[in-house]
């Protein structure tokens, strides 16, 4: 008997065993093949724009993922450096044997966590209760809860030009009957499809027709609580080039080929917007004459380059053609052909914001089951699972990030309240409130909560309070103490050079100066402050006439998400509300008027319907 | 529900007491801000204060308010009841200051709706009420969002087009910054679309201002030195037209003075307190308050002698009045010409004699013309649709100017984007677009992208 079971080892269920077992539950870890926990089966990289946010984030609830990229990278810059701190994000290359095998480590080293190779088949359930699982050899293991983190393996088939196989990533089993049981549980099941590029033998690419990209030469970590791992002169670099003509060509020619462009005459998967295939992109934007592409080290440990930019479902010999006629790659051997690979998932409206099912009661879901694509949005879900489902073992509250206070906030509320159509990648633009969100400030967001479930050990607790208190004792500092308009003064500003004083100032208004810097405030007053904290006071300094018309809007969807809706609500009962908007909320069931706003189809005169009906049946105040 | 809503809460019409009703957090403090008087956060509940509304400035009206709080009221909010002076155009000012300053047009039964929701109505009263209200507001919704004319709509969708485009570019930029194909979106790209864009509101504002004109009537003044003919050529175009509204008596607001209809075109006559009586007064007026009264004027009738030389003064008021909407006219062509017209620099220049009832034609097409009053469909603009649209155009343009205070101060352009979303989200309200998906949909439309 253990309390969770985790089903898939991947980015999900590492972060939800891991969270589960170190909040002192004793845990289950299923999956199909101890070598592939941790795999990073797509691009070779951890963060980007938005995600690289979200690392930090899982960070600084006590996740796994940041620490882990730091002793994997091998290569690491800073996003966006030349714009505003709100969309700064880290990107690294990490090294795809190095990554799962110090995530193993972890997990092999982690109290009350085991490790099970076997296939789950079906659950045990009771009375809408989840029970434990069964595996494909008909064993029974029982649980009190379970997080289902099947990744791409629930009815896997890879997709290459007129051929489909059942299988998932690396030729691996996958699971032929979990998805038809929860269907029968009362699931909507959902078809995906992403895919993936090459890989090409390094020693057959004449890198000198492509454009070298380096590394940053500031050291970086994801984690708050690392110091960096790596050298930055040792970094590997990572490559540009470009598609030619004859690519064009050859794509346009063999275009019904491709599976998705009539080889295969079945497909049903929706295809991710935001990471089409090279064939798509040809099609859909005709007149771009070349695509990026990038050329990224897979491992220190082995010669596969992945073609960041070429994902394509061609049969082999067109992508042999394609593949030649890229610049360097003229000769190139392909180790791995490209692929798509369809899978099945389930409909994320049918989970509650802590990510339990609301089919099943303690079944927990996360990852690309929920519909998401990409290792760090499956990451913080499986993280959010795991410290849910341990808080309900524990008769506690779930934990709820808010769209204000973390991307993970974001995306969960997302995917739970609209639903997704294609894969579900996180953007910056799908935060309204991404000035609030930055990478900076992830520790001072989100530790409060990772200490409070008990997934930040004191010690590291301390050394944040410490740096939390002292951002205030220096800001304190900056506000009390002014420079005035002497002649010594205003010949040091002139010399800066920025205008000189006519009345006083405070150093905290002379930060705000666009063209002064924390640096420049050292010849007024003596303060030895780390960077980080300099950073933190310049940005909330400078920037805090947005910061506070962000945190107004804020305010005002906390106030719309903290009016609840009570579970037990029936919405036939409410006279007047729009079928459209009826249909949306029972089956969403959103816990919040806030949340219900957000809800498409659902417009301002139900919600008012709504709120006399809460008046009027649960002597509900609303304000 | 906790936003602070406003309307016109007695039938729109000439003269007697208009209320404008206002309702929800803010009411008292927004009120007070446009308010001279009393400090109306300080004064007691279920009081009558009297006083002036300030647009900047300048006196709109003069006002009696009643402040009463919450609970003891209809919405059992905070309400605010201004008593301004019957007039549309006054009481749709005073709307439109409040709108422009954090209020927002309250829909067709929401009142009533609040004070239900607040407890104020019987529920079971209310639920009996709820099929008739809730039918309201959405053709209240379908309505004000079809109230924007075909045209007017067509320009803001364009525009917030020319937004979305530049906002998908930034977001983007942001969110696949390797791609090095893609343009990145600069401060000096935006600072030209954003002219662009400026000028367009400007001149959908300029329209929208003509559509109220037909509503509400074209603020007229009439301006020149004493014994030039004022009086004659008012008296003259009331000849035509003898349905001449004067003001409720003993008021000493001086707003609107008289009201004279041209082939259905109101002409608000503003400020000429005393025209008709005697000269000796508008002598007083002098130069001076000749130039104030220009700016609050939509027309400006500046009434010369042909038989005088011009004067400093004229020429001064000549300078002024060029970039306004504005008519020269040149009375007394039944004397000698001493008059140098060469001199004169304005497009609409009319030779009158008001003695001989010569040329008061031309004076009306000109003013007909100016207007484009011919080309306006009456129907297009209703007054709900113009006075919500205005409010929130005028918004997006305050949003666009903090955006290009934000590229003045070399603000990254992250933060530059918030105001411009702000901007384009103003607009989506004008004409009724849900956003929220938009923006991502464009950002994959427009950018090719991907693994």
């Amino acid at each position: 008997m253990y309390e969770v079971i985790v089903v898939g080892g991947g980015h999900a269920g590492c972060e939800a065993s891991l969270a589960s077992a170190r909040k002192g539950h004793k845990t289950l870890l299923i999956t199909g093949n101890i070598k592939n926990i941790a795999d990073m089966p797509c691009n070779p990289s951890i963060g980007g724009s938005a995600k690289g946010i979200v690392v930090r984030e899982i960070d600084a609830l006590g996740g796994e993922m940041g620490k882990n990229a730091d002793k994997s990278l091998l290569q690491i810059k800073m996003l966006n450096s030349a714009k505003g701190p709100a969309v700064q994000a880290l990107r690294a290359q990490a090294d795809k044997i190095t990554y799962p095998k110090e995530m193993l480590k972890t997990l092999e080293n982690t109290p009350n966590l085991e490790i099970k190779e076997a296939m789950v088949e079906d659950l045990i359930v009771k009375n809408g209760r989840i029970g434990g699982v069964c595996l494909a050899d008909g064993k029974k293991i029982t649980s009190k809860a379970v997080i289902l983190t099947t990744g791409t393996y629930l009815k896997a088939d890879i997709l290459v030009g007129d051929t489909r196989t059942r299988q998932g990533p690396h030729g691996e089993k996958p699971s032929n009957f979990l998805s038809d049981k929860l269907r029968e549980y009362g699931f909507n099941v959902i078809r995906l499809k992403t895919g993936t590029p090459q890989r090409i033998d390094r020693s057959s690419i004449d890198f000198s027709k492509t454009k070298v990209e380096e590394g940053d030469k500031t050291y970086h970590t994801f984690s708050f609580d690392m110091e960096p791992q790596y050298k930055i002169e040792e970094q590997v670099p990572c490559h540009l080039i470009y598609t030619t003509d004859e690519t064009k060509k050859i794509i346009l020619d063999n275009l019904n080929k491709s599976s998705m462009y009539g080889g295969l005459s079945d497909i049903k998967g929706v295809g991710p917007r935001y990471c089409p295939s090279i064939e798509d992109k040809m099609v859909r934007f005709k007149d771009k004459e070349k695509h990026q592409l990038f050329l990224e080290p897979e491992s220190l440990y082995y010669d596969d380059i992945y073609v960041q930019g070429f994902s394509t479902s061609m049969p082999k010999d067109i992508q042999e053609k394609m593949v030649h006629s890229l610049p360097g790659l003229e000769h190139a051997k392909i180790l791995k052909y490209a692929y798509a690979i369809e899978y099945d998932a389930i409909d994320a409206k049918q989970l509650k914001q802590s990510l339990e099912t609301k089919v099943i009661e303690n079944l927990y879901t996360a990852g690309q089951i929920n519909g998401t694509s990409g290792y760090e949005e499956a990451a913080c879900q499986g993280l959010m699972a795991g410290i849910n489902a341990s808080l309900k073992l524990e008769g506690k509250e779930p934990l709820i990030l808010k769209r204000n206070e973390a991307y993970i906030g974001v995306l969960i509320d997302d995917l739970v309240t609209k639903g997704i159509i294609d894969p579900y990648r996180l953007l910056t633009s799908r935060a309204e409130y991404r000035l609030l969100l930055r990478h900076d400030n992830a520790d001072l967001r989100l530790t409060d909560y990772g200490y409070e479930v008990g997934l930040i050990d004191e010690e590291r607790y301390q050394k944040f309070k410490h740096r939390r208190e002292k951002i205030k004792e220096v800001e304190t500092l900056l506000k009390e103490n002014k420079i005035t308009p002497t002649k010594e003064t205003n010949e040091y500003l002139e010399s800066i050079p920025t205008t000189p004083l006519k009345d006083g100032l405070t150093l905290y208004d002379f930060l705000k100066r666009p063209e002064i810097n924390f640096d420049h405030l050292m010849h007024f007053i003596e303060i030895d402050v780390p960077n980080d904290i300099k950073e933190q006071i310049t940005i909330t300094d400078k920037y805090a006439g947005y910061i506070e018309k962000a945190n107004k809007e804020a305010q005002k969807m906390v106030d719309l998400d903290n009016k609840k809706i009570p579970d037990d609500i029936d919405y036939d009962k409410i006279h007047n509300l729009a079928s459209e908007a009826k249909q949306k909320l029972k089956q969403i069931r959103p816990t919040s008027i806030g949340q219900a706003i957000r809800i498409s189809g659902v417009n301002p005169a139900d919600i008012s319907l709504i709120m006399v009906y809460l008046k009027k049946e649960y002597f509900y105040e609303s304000k | 529900m906790e936003d602070t809503i406003a309307a016109i809460a007695t039938s729109l019409g000439v003269g007697a007491i208009s209320i404008i009703r206002v309702s929800g957090n803010d009411a008292i403090k927004i009120v007070n801000n446009l308010f001279k008087g009393k400090d109306l956060t300080k004064v007691s509940s279920h009081t009558i204060n009297y006083g002036h509304i300030l647009d900047q400035d300048k006196i709109v009206d003069e006002v009696l308010v009643s402040v009463m709080r919450a609970p003891k009221t209809f919405t059992r909010e905070d309400v605010v009841e201004i008593n301004v002076h019957g007039g549309i155009a006054t009481s749709n000012k005073v709307l439109e200051l409040l709108l422009t300053n954090g209020c927002r047009l309250a829909e067709p039964g929401e009142f009533t709706k609040r004070a239900f929701l607040n407890g104020r109505i019987d529920l079971v009263e209310a639920e009996g009420v709820m099929d008739l209200i809730n039918a309201k507001t959405d053709k209240a919704r379908d309505l004000a969002i079809n109230q924007v004319s075909g045209s007017v709509s067509n320009l803001i969708k364009e525009l917030r087009q020319s937004l979305v485009e530049i906002l998908a570019n930034i977001e983007v930029n942001i969110d696949y910054p390797e791609y090095e194909d893609i343009e990145v979106m600069t401060i000096e790209m935006i600072k030209d679309k954003l002219k662009m864009i400026k000028q367009k509101i400007k001149e959908i504002l300029d329209k929208s201002q003509n559509g109220k004109i037909v509503k509400e009537g074209i603020k007229t003044v009439i301006i020149g030195r004493p014994n030039v003919g004022k009086s004659s050529i008012l008296n003259r175009l009331l000849e035509e037209d003898k349905a001449i509204v004067t003001d409720v008596a003993g008021t000493t607001r001086d707003i609107v003075e008289g009201r004279i209809t041209i082939d259905g075109i109101i002409l608000n006559i503003i400020d000429t307190a005393g025209i008709r009586k005697t000269d000796d007064l508008v002598e007083s007026i002098g130069v001076k308050k000749s130039l104030a009264l220009i700016d609050e004027a939509d027309l400006i009738l500046f009434v010369l002698n042909n038989n005088e030389s011009l004067t400093d003064e004229d020429e001064e008021i000549l300078k002024k009045i060029k970039k306004h909407n504005s008519i020269v006219i040149i009375n007394k062509i039944d004397l000698a010409n001493k008059i140098n017209i060469d001199a004169i620099d304005n497009d609409n220049i009319v030779m009158l004699s008001a003695l001989n009832n010569e040329g008061i034609n031309d004076l009306k097409t000109t003013i007909k013309k100016m207007f484009n009053l011919e080309q306006i469909e009456q129907e297009d603009y209703t007054y709900l649709s113009s006075a919500r649209s205005i409010a929130l155009l005028k918004q997006a343009s305050k949003a666009l100017d903090n955006v290009e205070e934000g590229v003045n101060n070399n603000m990254p352009i992250d933060m530059v984007e918030i105001d411009l979303k702000d901007a384009w989200n103003l607009l989506g309200e004008i004409i009724g677009a849900n956003y929220s998906e938009e923006l991502i949909d464009q950002l994959f439309s427009q950018f090719c992208l991907g693994k």
